[in-house]
């Protein structure tokens, strides 16, 4: 049989309907039977996070920005018409209205689906998070080497 | 026409329906047929695509008053 075709998707957004739109496309994809990888960088870090507890991190700049960067599925803002959670708590409704799952249910179907999710070490670096930071559902950790052998290989490669 | 299994997709939208779908026919053998009942207009567009890319056949499409009655034959 030949090789599965590739999608790879960079998410390099903390934000939920990009996000929400990502893991549209790699459940689309790997439902096609594509191979699909998912590479998360910089604030796309936030998707991936845990929801619960905190994030450890060292020195006060660090410590700020994992506070107020605090991320996790649940606590993605919308790119547009946050309005405090107003916006996000509508958004969420119209969801449940057409039955769309939340994010945290796409991101355990992609996972179940055998997408693979690669966190950025480089963004880990800068931002002071350690592995204990993220989900269990994170494949590996990697830099851009990784993320280019396996774009090399994509018949589909997005940035969002 | 006949189908050995129905999915029922009503009320779901994109990706939904094709996940289920790909999910759904694992269960099958080649050459059984899938009918799949589904009311987001993607599906003509869509079930046509996720055929053609998985290589399972696309019997046809039926519509009436909105709904959508898919028939796919696992092929591989």
């Amino acid at each position: 049989m030949a090789e599965k075709e590739r999608v790879t998707l960079v998410i390099f957004s903390g934000e939920l309907d990009k996000a929400l739109a990502a893991f549209n496309i790699a459940i689309g994809a790997a439902s096609m039977g594509m191979e699909v990888s998912m590479f998360f960088t910089f604030w796309g870090l936030n998707v991936i996070k845990r929801n619960e507890g905190s994030i450890k991190s060292k020195g006060i700049m660090r410590k700020m920005l994992n506070r107020m960067n605090r991320g996790g599925a649940k606590r993605l803002p919308l790119s547009k018409f946050q309005m405090l959670g107003l916006g996000k708590w509508m958004i969420g409704r119209l969801m449940r209205d057409i039955k769309s799952p939340p994010l945290e249910e796409l991101i355990a179907m992609a996972k179940g689906m055998g997408v693979k999710f690669t966190a950025c070490t480089t963004s880990m670096g800068m931002m002071g998070i350690g592995k204990e930071a993220f989900i269990p559902e994170v494949d590996s950790f990697a830099g851009v080497a990784t993320y280019l052998a396996e774009a090399k290989g994509g018949k589909v490669n997005l940035f969002i | 026409m006949k189908a050995d299994a129905t999915l029922d997709c009503i009320g779901l939208y994109c990706p939904m329906p094709i996940a289920q779908t790909a999910n759904k026919l694992k269960e099958l053998e080649i050459g059984q047929v899938l009918e799949i009942l589904a009311d987001d207009e993607g599906i003509k567009e869509d079930m046509p695509a996720w055929c053609s890319t998985t290589g399972n056949e696309l019997l046809g499409i039926d519509e009436e008053a909105g709904q959508y009655k898919v028939y796919v034959k696992k092929s591989k």
